[in-house]
């Protein structure tokens, strides 16, 4: 299984592979909100978490259809079908390892986006925070819209369209956690717990779900 | 080791593409499909390999040492027309993590990254990217799989396309020590595979009722 991670690490920082790919989208759909929105520094603070937030969450559906439909244009994916190794395994395998290699990088690039739009210590650190515990979830439901789209030849805006519905409660529960890191009478923790749990929940379904789907599209 | 296929039968649309297939291969048999394009040659295949249900039958593994319930597909190398190997890797990297990924059968080892590459004639070029090779050095590496983790079972599907004549030959001396050492072969193939004894299935297809027919 670590050959796995491995290997699927190896690829995505390969020529091709696309895990800056990600980042760069990231970067620059969240750099050019100050020039759209202009120089107000409050306006740019208090919409700070929610820029960075949908910023994230797009950028992190870009690789996403490629996630098992690469193996399949090589046939690596008959013999993952093949194997003794339970799919579902193997599919939160390469969904950790894309996730390492595209979800963990947005994660470490928001401070430096946080600053773009004028966010405080706190603001930062907070969505800094959610993004790490959110963005799997997004992986995650990415594999199972990934592994429908398998078959399809241009896949790549049908997932997106499949599991965007799916992430919309990742957003509001990252984004309130977030704003409530700031703001006062908010409390932090319950809209936290939320996200956290919509992550452990679909690391669960999505693999499952996905393995289903990739079964039943190999024929 | 026997692997028997019963009554096997696969639908493709509205098209039974063949119906009521039974075989039987022992320890050191090879099987060779043959039939025209589209008889269901890679159909029957990915069937026995367990990546396309059947519509009726099963295909069943029995012999000392197996538990049942196991599938054939995990005691099978499935080497179809794409190469399962990773393009931006260097071929070293993809043998090395199909090696430990796919692990041994009980009952056999599989060989070393090296020496896998001696038994197919390309040793010391495995550093490069497997994309940078000719179609043929790509199929060979392919083969090369077959050898680095151990399966009782090879399913090979047009295993010599785009092969040299060399490369023909060496390829039937792989298949003949894997037989030699009780290993079972089913393969589907235009060209013969230049093996000693072989048992023959040839797929008639299906064919179209009314004005269509044959």
């Amino acid at each position: 299984m670590m050959s796995l991670f491995l290997r699927d690490m190896k690829l995505s920082v390969r020529a091709g592979g696309g895990a800056l790919i990600g980042v760069l989208f990231f970067t620059t759909v969240v750099a050019v909100v100050p020039f759209g929105v202009g120089p107000d520094l409050n306006l740019l603070s208090r919409i700070g978490p929610a820029i960075v937030w949908i910023g994230a969450l797009l950028a992190s559906l870009l690789g996403l259809d490629r996630l098992f439909q690469a193996e399949r244009d090589d046939g690596s994916l008959d013999l993952m079908l093949m194997q003794e190794t339970p799919l579902v395994l193997t599919v939160l395998v390469k969904c950790l390892a894309h996730w390492t290699a595209t979800g963990l990088p947005l994660v470490l690039a928001s401070p430096l986006l946080g600053l773009f739009m004028n966010m405080n210590e706190v603001a930062i650190g907070a969505v800094m925070l959610t993004l790490l515990v959110g963005s799997p979830a997004i992986t995650f439901i990415g594999a199972a819209g990934a592994a429908v789209a398998v078959t399809l030849p241009r896949g790549g805006l049908l997932v997106s369209i499949l599991i965007l519905p799916l992430t919309v409660p990742v957003l509001i529960f990252g984004v309130s956690a977030s704003y409530a890191a700031v703001e006062d009478p908010a409390p932090f923790l319950p809209p936290f717990a939320f996200l956290a749990a919509i992550t452990l929940f679909f690391a669960v379904i999505g693999p499952l779900g996905a393995a289903f789907a990739l079964r039943g599209n190999s024929d | 080791m026997r692997l028997l296929a019963e009554n096997l039968s696969v639908r493709r649309g509205d098209d039974l593409l063949f119906s009521n297939l039974s075989f039987e291969l022992a320890a050191g048999e090879a099987l060779v499909v043959t039939g025209r394009n589209g008889s269901g040659k890679s159909t029957l295949l990915r069937t026995v390999a367990g990546l396309i249900s059947p519509e009726t039958g099963r295909v069943r593994l029995t012999g000392a040492g197996i538990e049942s319930g196991r599938r054939a597909g995990e005691a099978s190398h499935y080497l179809g027309h794409r190469n399962a190997m990773k393009q931006e890797l260097t071929v070293r990297e993809n043998l090395a993590f199909w090696q430990t990924w796919l692990g041994d059968f009980p009952g056999g080892r599989g060989l070393d990254i090296e020496e896998a590459a001696e038994a197919i004639g390309l040793s010391g070029i495995t550093h490069l990217p497997f994309g940078y090779l000719s179609a043929g050095q790509q199929r060979r590496f392919a083969m090369a799989k077959l050898l680095v983790a151990h399966r009782p079972i090879w399913i090979l599907d047009e295993p010599t396309a785009a092969l040299d004549f060399a490369a023909d030959r060496l390829f039937a001396g792989l298949v003949t020590r894997h037989l030699e050492a009780g290993g079972l072969v089913l393969a589907a193939t235009h060209q013969p595979l230049g093996l000693a004894e072989t048992r023959q299935l040839e797929m008639k297809g299906f064919r179209y009722e009314g004005d269509y027919a044959a």
